[in-house]
């Protein structure tokens, strides 16, 4: 069992889809759908092999022996670079929503994608790869280059098969990643030259550099390159403008893997990265990045209402909801992390499913605004009920995941501090505004009664049910999640040594 | 076998097996879903009410625990005593007389199945709100309703205004439980539960009366009160939320939904015993609310928002009981106002039905001999409203004005107040029936109301007389009240004042023998009409003060003011970029000339920094 095997599998999985192609144009879908869940197979196999005891151990973060699973192979000896995968609780959460939501992305993109579908289908999984690699990597600069990598097929899927201002939309997505990146690479770079002249060698692998623990001014910019490249892939206001467009002009496909996953590779790397490596910086740093969070869930939520286009109101609120997942992180304690990992899987669930609404609503109808829709309820009742779930789990009604993840990190945050707290609440407020009045500008009010539209058929009804029972679940019965990230946080939380959050330890 | 979880769930099964089906079910599948799964719930009630009352004892039921981080684990969990009898009871009694009136009421509607769906969804809901044992899954129900209520008074979804009333009735509640919220991240960072007996019994503990914890903890929890009973300042959705189907006013918008922050004041009240402060709030509000709700009740034409504004004036009632400690008195009016509004709602909506969806009074009248059901159900029902002696509204409004009158303090002027709403309650329900079921017929009714319309009226029509007679198992839940002290003179006035404004009524609605046109054709009487009229302006306040800024500031921000910054960077280095390109001119003579100033200037800079 092997961690390496499971990217081998989506890579080679890429190549064979793109190949597949030249034998029939509708092979590549399948080929996709196989290797996926070749890939879950797989995974689940890794899983039962390990046994239940050890899922709830608690592991040391510094320490690659209390980890569910760790591999090393050298690679670059000289510079202390090697191919080094783990794996832990949090991890795994993250992996089995990637290869999740990649079968949802898959099947939306079924019968909207008809131009060189090999070639889409293999930037797809070559996606789920760059991001299962962003997830395992524990070697900075393995960690680095998927974080990259990740980028291009994301890339070519919105320049490809995007829409009327793709080429604007790509190479904003790719310049705001790049140029944050870049910070980010410097700050590895001076870590592991730090590291150099603390222990006597080069040495990229996560588990050396936790030990450094660099505070004072170094430190504290170090933690900044981690933080902005993070942040801009969360995203977090102010960095977020990218967002709106690459969700817009991406095929839906696309869309459901950037909301889904890739946003939340932002939040794993300031779980993971930022806050560990630099405890004491993030402690300082932790009022601004909560006020940040508190501002991207007001500011995402105002945005998301001023929208005419389904799908800028859905990449606004994505926003509005990672201002949540950064105010949980930097409140940093159990109740408040959790949530924000909750987040991190409701959030991905729940958005993957409106943006397929919202290629369903395109492919059928041909536009994006909302102006011109209107009573589509009466046309496509099934389609109707099925954004009205969406919609009102995305306001957040208890029961649902997305309820737990918000209500986790406002308890939490609370204890830290009350006034932003409060602030951020007002995003309840703001969230049911715009969910609701995207449900009455496209499926209520007055229908068009002799438009002849299809509404939603077995294989999409399929995948919405997929995604309806998944959100109960984790609203009703969240604890196999909780108890799953339980021992990484604790973990962290006793590594660092502020069980009782920033603000309180920072008194 | 144990039917407590059997109560909530009937009902929910039978929505989710009505939603899933999505209307391929036949009719008399549905509504033997619809309202079977109510009335099979309501025997489950029935039972566990009768184990209740023999002996008295608290039932705690864990099913399983929702989540558990650290201390923080809250359960789908149910505490069932002498309170929860009382509201389970009312709401699949009533629930279900109503499922069994929609019946007939829908019958024509094309979505019959996503009615009693959503109908279902609602009682599953309001159920679970009520029988949590901690305040997260109170939340749940308390959200539910919510959204039930959305998604029922949007019922009608091809008209926008319906969509727009919806919207609002979640919104403005909406504010009210974001403050309930952060009362419960109050509550559970400082006393670390929010199962609701272990926290009150942590607060009595750690807490004493009069402190700021306390204090600003139960002020969020009247925020979300207020909202989800439609009180005042956050009262504006209500009369909006009669857009909905009549049924769906009488269940959510009356008998249930509404009593939810009477239900949630109750029944955390020793948190609020500890903040006198917040408690007289309550009563204020109550008052307040009371008030301003009857007189704009008297100013209405439209039937269905005469009844929605006096439910906001009942419910203010109920507040004033609240806020004046006296808990039973308020459960026991939430309990009769029930019964006759759930009557009201019902009867009205009767007319509604047999006059082809006509809302406004004044094109009735004289329907006292056409459809006779009806005109009783509505002169019960008006007579329990108006708390008129031996009716069960008479019972408990007496109760809550007795216990006002003892408020030391501030009594006898919240007495005074509660009597003239009284006198306003009177006058508006008797306007209400002289109007419509008295004089010239405006409208012929087209049908009769057909017996699963008739007999919940019958049913209601007894409850609103008898009701006052039951007896509810509050006694262990409640501090009890003792009206002894009170002054004879006290008791006759409370009595006298409903009597005095029927007769107002009948002499200026009916009678006619008190003209009052030329007080209500003058300048200032229509401006007054108009004020009442338009609910004090208060709509066109929140409007000018909330909503037209939020939206100016979305539409002024709507392309991403942020991107401004980004632009000007791409902006400055195509300028740097277009700059420099054109020093690169080609031409030799201008290189060299550049290239000699360029010297001289470094030969200067270094001169001056060598010396």
């Amino acid at each position: 069992m092997s961690l390496s095997v499971l990217l081998m599998i989506l890579l080679l999985g890429g190549i064979a889809a793109w190949a597949s192609e030249r034998i029939n144009a509708d092979l590549p879908r399948w080929t996709s759908i196989a290797t996926i869940c070749i890939a879950i197979l797989y995974l689940l196999a890794t899983i039962n092999n390990l046994g239940i005891e050890n899922l709830k151990a608690i592991p040391d973060p510094a320490n690659s022996s209390s980890w569910l699973i760790h591999e090393k192979t050298q690679w670059i000896p000289r510079f202390g670079i090697a191919f080094e995968l783990a794996m832990d609780g949090l991890s795994l959460l993250l992996v089995t929503l990637t290869l999740f939501l990649g079968l949802v992305a898959v099947a939306s993109s079924w019968v909207e994608i008809q131009f060189k579908t090999g070639f889409f289908q293999a930037n797809i999984l070559w996606t789920l790869a760059g991001v299962t690699g962003v997830f395992l990597a524990l070697d900075l600069f393995l960690f680095f280059l998927f974080w990259e990598v990740m980028l291009i097929p994301m890339y070519l899927l919105i320049a490809i098969w995007g829409h009327e201002k793709k080429a604007y939309a790509a190479m904003k997505f790719f310049i705001f990643t790049q140029v944050s990146g870049l910070l980010m690479l410097l700050s590895i770079m001076v870590l592991v030259w730090q590291g150099n002249l603390a222990n006597g060698v080069y040495s990229f692998s996560y588990f050396d550099l936790l030990s450094l623990q660099l505070d004072g001014k170094l430190g504290f910019f170090l933690m900044l390159g981690f933080f902005a490249a993070f942040t801009v892939k969360l995203p977090a206001f102010p960095v977020h403008t990218w967002l709106p467009d690459a969700h817009t002009q991406a095929p839906t496909a696309g869309s459901v893997l950037l909301a889904g996953i890739l946003l939340k590779t932002g939040a794993y790397g300031l779980l993971r990265f930022a806050i560990p490596l630099f405890p004491e910086a993030s402690m300082k740093f932790a009022p601004i990045a909560m006020g940040l969070g508190a501002a991207g869930v007001i500011y995402g939520a105002i945005l998301a209402f001023a929208q005419s286009d389904f799908k800028r109101l859905v990449a606004y609120s994505s926003v509005s909801h990672m201002g949540f997942v950064l105010l949980g992180l930097y409140a940093w304690n159990s109740l408040a992390l959790q949530g924000a990992v909750m987040q991190m899987i409701a959030h991905g669930v729940s958005t993957a499913a409106l943006f397929m609404l919202a290629g369903a609503l395109q492919h059928r109808l041909h536009t994006r605004d909302m102006h011109q829709m209107g009573g589509l309820w009466y046309n496509m009742p099934r389609m109707g009920a099925c954004a009205m779930f969406f919609a009102i789990a995305s306001l957040g009604l208890p029961g649902l995941g997305n309820f737990v993840a918000e209500f986790l990190i406002l308890a939490g945050l609370f204890a830290v501090n009350p006034w932003i707290t409060a602030i951020a609440a007002l995003g309840l407020i703001t969230a049911a505004i715009y969910s609701l009045w995207m449900m009455q500008l496209t499926f209520q009010g007055e229908p068009d009664k002799d438009r002849e539209l299809q509404d939603f058929g077995f294989r999409e009804m399929g995948t919405m049910a997929g995604l309806v029972v998944a959100l109960i679940w984790l609203g009703l019965y969240p604890q196999p999640v909780l108890d799953l990230a339980q021992p990484v946080l604790d973990g962290l939380q006793t590594f660092i040594g502020t069980g009782s959050g920033f603000a309180g330890a920072g008194q | 076998m144990n039917l407590i979880p059997l109560i909530p769930a009937l009902p929910l099964f039978s929505a989710i097996l009505l939603i899933v089906s999505a209307g391929r079910l036949p009719r008399n599948l549905v509504a033997i879903l619809g309202a079977g799964s109510v009335g099979l719930s309501a025997l489950c009630v029935a039972s566990v009410a009768i184990g209740f009352l023999a002996n008295e004892q608290i039932i705690q039921i864990t099913l399983w625990t929702w989540m558990a981080v650290d201390n923080f684990t809250p359960g789908i969990a149910f505490y069932i005593d002498g309170l929860t009898i009382v509201m389970m009871s009312v709401i699949t009694g009533v629930g279900f007389l109503i499922h069994l009136y929609s019946l007939e009421f829908m019958n024509e509607d094309e979505s019959y199945s996503r009615y009693f769906a959503y109908m279902n969804l609602f009682v599953a809901a309001m159920l679970i709100l009520v029988m949590a044992d901690n305040l997260l899954l109170l939340y749940l129900g308390w959200e539910g309703v919510g959204v039930c209520s959305y998604l029922l008074v949007g019922f009608w979804y091809q008209d926008s205004d319906n969509g727009k009333a919806a919207r609002k009735a979640f919104v403005v509640t909406r504010v009210g439980d974001t403050a309930m919220a952060l009362g419960l991240f109050l509550l559970f960072t400082e006393l670390g539960t929010l199962h609701i007996q272990s926290m009150m019994e942590a607060a009595n503990a750690q807490w004493s009366v009069g402190d700021t914890l306390p204090l600003v903890a139960t002020a969020l929890l009247l925020g979300g009160a207020v909202g989800k009973s439609a009180q005042l300042p956050l009262h504006t959705w209500l009369p909006d939320a009669m857009a909905g189907p009549t049924p769906v006013s009488a269940l959510i918008h009356a008998a249930t939904m509404v009593t939810a922050g009477v239900y949630l004041i109750a029944r955390t009240h020793e948190l609020f015993l500890l903040a006198p402060a917040t408690l007289e709030a309550v009563a204020w509000v109550g008052l307040f609310t009371l008030l301003l709700a009857a007189f704009t009740a008297l100013a209405q034409n439209d039937i269905k928002r005469i009844l929605a504004y006096s439910t906001i004036s009942q419910i203010g009632y109920m507040f004033l009981a609240l806020g004046v400690g006296a808990f039973s008195a308020s459960v026991f009016h939430l309990m009769t106002h029930a019964f006759f509004k759930a009557l009201l709602f019902l009867a009205a909506g009767a007319v509604i039905h047999c006059l082809h969806h006509e809302h406004n009074i004044f094109r009735m009248g004289g329907l006292r001999t056409r459809i006779p059901v009806v005109f009783w159900s509505f002169m019960i029902g008006s007579a329990a409203l108006a708390a008129l002696p031996f009716t069960s509204g008479f019972y408990s409004k007496d109760a809550i004005l007795l216990s006002a009158w003892q408020q030391p303090g501030i009594g006898p002027w919240l007495w005074a107040g509660g009597l003239l709403g009284a006198l306003l309650t009177a006058i508006y329900s008797f306007r209400l029936v002289f109007i419509v079921f008295f004089g010239e017929a405006n409208t012929e009714p087209d049908k009769q109301p057909g017996w699963k319309m008739s007999i919940p009226l019958v049913i209601l029509c007894a409850a609103s007389v008898v009701g006052g007679w039951f007896v509810l198992p509050l006694s262990d839940v409640f501090p009890q009240a003792d009206h002894s002290g009170v002054n004879h003179t006290v008791e006759y006035v409370s009595i006298a004042t409903p009597v005095l404004g029927l007769l107002l009524a009948y002499l200026l609605f009916l009678g006619r023998q008190l003209d009052i046109t030329a007080i209500t054709e003058s300048n200032l009487g229509k401006a007054v009409q108009k004020f009442c009229f338009n609910g004090w302006q208060i709509d066109g306040l929140y409007h000018n003060l909330l909503v037209r800024p939020f939206k100016g500031l979305a539409h002024w921000w709507r392309n991403e003011p942020i991107d401004y910054i980004y632009n000007a960077i791409i902006a400055l280095s195509q300028w740097s970029h277009r700059g420099l390109s054109a020093l690169q001119t080609g031409e030799l003579r201008w290189y060299a000339t550049t290239m000699v100033f360029g010297l001289v200037l470094l030969t200067v800079v270094m001169l001056r920094n060598a010396s």
